[in-house]
């Protein structure tokens, strides 16, 4: 995954948000990502302290909500914790097309001041 | 650089031998939005800022960075953000999407490991379909244009992308390309990828299609073994069917494999040397395209 870019846009968007808001610094970035976004958390990290150098957000801590994946069965009318891509239902065995959560990249809050 | 694979580093793009530096950012977007920027300014849609040290800052600095103290002017704020973070290339690819659909142009995203056939399956496609349809070609390779001379043995526009170190297209590089084609004179646009089966399925260009091809001399389990990029299918082709028995190939566990990773692929079984299978292929292309009209 590049995760690289994924950070440099979540940035983007909360310092936008934060120098609108008449912000001086961000302490504190707070993301939820789904279990198959693709997206490593330990990447995420590595690279959100390299692009908040040098900006309003240097020194910042990165929180990271991880998602865990589940698969609606439509035969037994359930969820299920999906893993991988082909999401078997551990119950009937069917396969489900239907992935209710895991794939999330979102900017959930920051902390400002 | 490809954060996947981390490749990419001191490599330049071309398109049809054009250094990118000499393209000048033409791009048949209506945006042209993204043409030369740095990416650490960009922002399709919210305007540039940039995150220059020296702004104003009201407070001066002798609170040191520790802004915890109670009564402070500056108290510490949690704001709520709820919004989804596209990386630069989804926006990118959904401005080449808009365009193309707006354009009723079928773009189809090629992808297989190298030597799995795309070539000569888009060549044996486009040969088939081109009196019905205007085909456009656009091709990605590290090095050579060895594919789009191919291919242009065809009668079509062709443009050759070389990536120089770099293991995939991006909606950027194929936004560029465009620029080099008529794409009012068309009503198809065949990109074939670089062959990889890793990268290249965590880039949307922006295509309708995204058509992954397994040949059968590379083994069953292949879907299993990269599930990102067969899961990304919505067409799956197996290719080289003619050598099938050669290759003592297991066709129903292919098959099972490629269904549990992406069972909504629609799927075409092919030899694009002998033309077995490529009717329903092209049958398939053209009743797409008749649809968006």
């Amino acid at each position: 995954m590049h995760e690289v870019g994924i950070i440099q846009n979540a940035l983007d968007l909360a310092l936008e948000q934060a120098q609108s808001s008449g912000a001086t610094r961000l302490h504190r970035l707070c993301l939820r990502v789904g279990e198959l976004s693709g997206a490593v958390p330990e990447a995420l990290q590595f690279a959100f302290e390299t692009v908040c150098r040098g900006t309003l957000a240097e020194g910042a801590r990165l929180e990271i909500e991880l998602v865990p994946a589940a698969c609606w069965c439509a035969r037994c009318r359930a969820e299920f914790k999906g893993a991988t891509f082909s999401c078997e239902c551990p119950r009937c065995h069917e396969l489900s097309s239907e992935l209710r959560r895991g794939r999330e990249l979102e900017l959930t809050s920051m902390e400002i001041s | 650089m490809c954060k996947e694979c981390g490749c990419g580093q001191g490599g330049s793009v071309s398109y049809d031998g054009v250094p990118e530096a000499e393209l000048h950012g033409v791009h048949p977007s209506p945006e042209n939005a993204h043409d030369s920027h740095d990416r650490h300014g960009e922002h399709d849609g919210h305007g540039h800022h940039h995150h220059d040290h020296e702004q104003d800052h009201e407070h001066s600095h002798e609170h040191g960075h520790e802004h915890s103290h109670e009564g402070h002017t500056h108290e510490h704020q949690v704001v709520t953000l709820e919004k989804a973070i596209l990386e630069k290339n989804d926006r990118l690819a959904e401005q080449n999407r808009g365009y193309f659909r707006a354009k009723k142009l079928l773009v189809l995203n090629v992808l297989s490991a190298p030597g799995s056939g795309k070539t000569t399956f888009i060549q044996k496609t486009v040969a088939a379909i081109k009196g019905q349809l205007r085909v456009g070609v656009i091709v990605g390779d590290l090095a050579t244009d060895n594919d789009a001379v191919a291919l242009r043995t065809a009668g079509v526009p062709v443009v050759q992308i070389t990536t120089g170190t770099v293991c995939h297209l991006e909606a950027e590089m194929v936004a560029r390309a465009m620029g080099k084609l008529d794409l009012d004179s068309l009503d198809v646009l065949i990109i074939e990828n670089v062959g990889n089966l890793v990268c290249p399925a965590s880039f949307d260009l922006g295509e309708q299609f995204r058509v992954v091809l397994l040949s059968v001399t590379e083994g069953e389990d292949k879907p299993l073994k990269y599930p990102p990029m067969f899961h990304s299918a919505n067409v799956a082709v197996l290719t080289k069917c003619d050598l099938a028995e050669a290759a003592g190939f297991d066709r129903e566990k292919a098959l099972a494999n490629l269904h549990r990773v992406s069972h909504h692929a629609k799927l075409f079984e092919v030899s694009a040397r002998t033309g077995q299978g490529m009717n329903e292929w092209c049958a398939f292309l053209v009743h797409q395209r008749e649809h968006a009209r």
